[in-house]
């Protein structure tokens, strides 16, 4: 699984953090999303999905990375 | 495109006796019917209401639905040929992109998980100094007074900067905005005294610099009228919004007595329960949409211009996304509601709701462990329908002392 964001849609609800936040942080001076781990470990994956269907901002899509 | 939709002909203005915790049974109806009505507003004007999930959750993501204020239309009462202004500069609840973007993108970074997790322990005393009162006031108690309403307006205040001691004025004129049955003088009266407040509290802040919001937000180009606008709805939402969901929240676990009990054993649960409360109460019920084109939503046509009810509360008791929609479990696993919204508007205060709530349920519950009712369930004094936020007047408490 690999994660990208759209920071231009990303509006810093801060859902990500809420639901994942070993994998999701916001930025100090905008509260947009970063993403500590693109490729986020097979305990974390459910979660991210959680996270990408709550996003209110449809800023999350994840892909099939190289580990799935 | 699809068949004729379900109509509806009124909306409801009250909620049955003896279940006031459920959205009224016009709307669980409507929705039984299927997730979009037809619903011909007062004057004649025709539009929809959605009462589904994820109908709901699509018109809201979608930005082809406006929320200026100029557009809407009240949805039970017909203001005839009355223009409405758009929102003033600042109050950017009522407004699209980029006036919106203007006023909420420089707040974000102030309403971060992590910044609203650095409040826990200043909630936790501002929790245990108003408990304490609480108990050497009483019992009884009324919790809307002694619990839901302060914990909550102290810290809006706090984050924005607002002293202490000139809360008390303020607090009463939002509660008028708020409460659904003020008359249109005293609404105009309230706000005007607000706004005046409001101004003096800019230019204090603009001379004065202190370490809050407000003070920091001096420092962009906004100006004077503009930060004005954006403190009256920060607070004006900080203060109600949180207040009724612990004061109705706390009668709906008073009401389902092994809920509560859960909680009170095991307070790693607040989480979860808070999320559950969010979702069966719903305070912010309603919020209205109008279409900037003509969309599809449903399998009917939404034409440009016409006005769409989102219906909150209905919609986090979808039966096709909950299981048992209408039952209080607050160990339920499926996560995801509409309570904050969803889309460009989604609560901005989200995250400080949160925390503000799995401190205080808890604390509130550990402190009186014989918590209880001190009137007869039916005689709990509840908004009306037509209110902005759902929630109790008055929730009178006893406990042994």
């Amino acid at each position: 699984m690999r994660i990208t964001v759209d920071t231009e849609r990303c509006m810093g609800s801060g859902m990500c953090v809420l639901t994942a936040e070993e994998v999701f942080d916001q930025r100090e001076d905008d509260g947009k999303v970063v993403v500590l781990r693109p490729e986020p470990p097979a305990g974390d994956r459910d979660a991210v999905r959680e996270a990408v269907g709550l996003c209110p901002a449809g800023a999350i899509t994840l892909s099939a990375g190289d580990r799935t | 495109m699809g068949e004729a939709p379900h109509t509806i002909t009124t909306l409801p203005t009250e909620r049955p006796p003896g279940r006031p915790f459920d959205p009224p049974p016009e709307l669980v109806e409507a929705r039984r019917h299927g997730p979009i009505s037809a619903y011909t507003f007062p004057g004649g004007k025709q539009g929809w209401l959605v009462t589904g999930f994820d109908l709901v959750r699509q018109v809201l993501a979608d930005q082809r639905f406006s929320s200026r204020k100029e557009l809407m239309l009240h949805p039970t009462v017909d203001y005839g040929d009355f223009v409405v202004p758009p929102a003033p500069p600042g109050e950017f609840l009522l407004m699209d992109e980029p006036r919106h973007g203007r006023y909420r993108r420089p707040l974000t970074a102030r309403f971060t998980v992590r910044r609203m997790r650095l409040l826990t322990e200043r909630i936790e005393q501002v929790t245990a100094e108003h408990l304490d009162a609480m108990a050497k006031a009483g019992p009884p108690a009324d919790l809307v007074t002694a619990f839901a309403k302060p914990i909550p307006a102290v810290m809006i205040c706090e984050l924005l900067g607002v002293p202490y001691e000139e809360r008390g004025s303020f607090q009463e004129n939002v509660d008028k905005f708020m409460d659904g049955e003020t008359n249109d003088e005293d609404l105009m009266a309230a706000y005007t005294s607000t706004q005046e407040y409001l101004a003096g509290l800019v230019a204090a802040k603009r001379a004065n610099p202190t370490d809050d919001v407000l003070s920091e937000l001096t420092e962009s180009d906004l100006d004077d009228e503009e930060l004005r606008g954006i403190a009256l709805i920060l607070l004006a939402a900080g203060i109600d919004t949180t207040a009724n969901m612990l004061s109705l929240g706390t009668f709906a676990l008073l009401r389902h007595p092994e809920q509560l009990a859960a909680l009170r054993g095991d307070p790693a649960l607040a989480d979860r329960a808070v999320e559950e409360l969010l979702r069966y109460l719903s305070v912010a019920k309603t919020f209205m949409r109008t279409a900037l084109e003509d969309v599809e939503v449903g399998g009917q046509l939404i034409r440009a211009g016409s006005p769409v009810i989102a219906s909150y509360h209905t919609a986090n008791r979808d039966p096709d996304r909950f299981t048992d929609p209408h039952g209080l479990d607050l160990a339920r696993q499926e996560g995801g509601h509409l309570a904050f919204g969803h889309g460009i508007h989604q609560c901005l205060g989200q995250q400080l709701a949160r925390v503000e709530m799995r401190v205080a349920f808890p604390a509130l519950l550990g402190r009186f462990p014989t918590l209880r009712l001190a009137v007869d369930p039916e005689e709990v004094d509840l908004r009306p329908e037509t209110a902005d936020i759902y929630g109790v007047k008055r929730l009178p408490v006893t406990w042994d002392a």
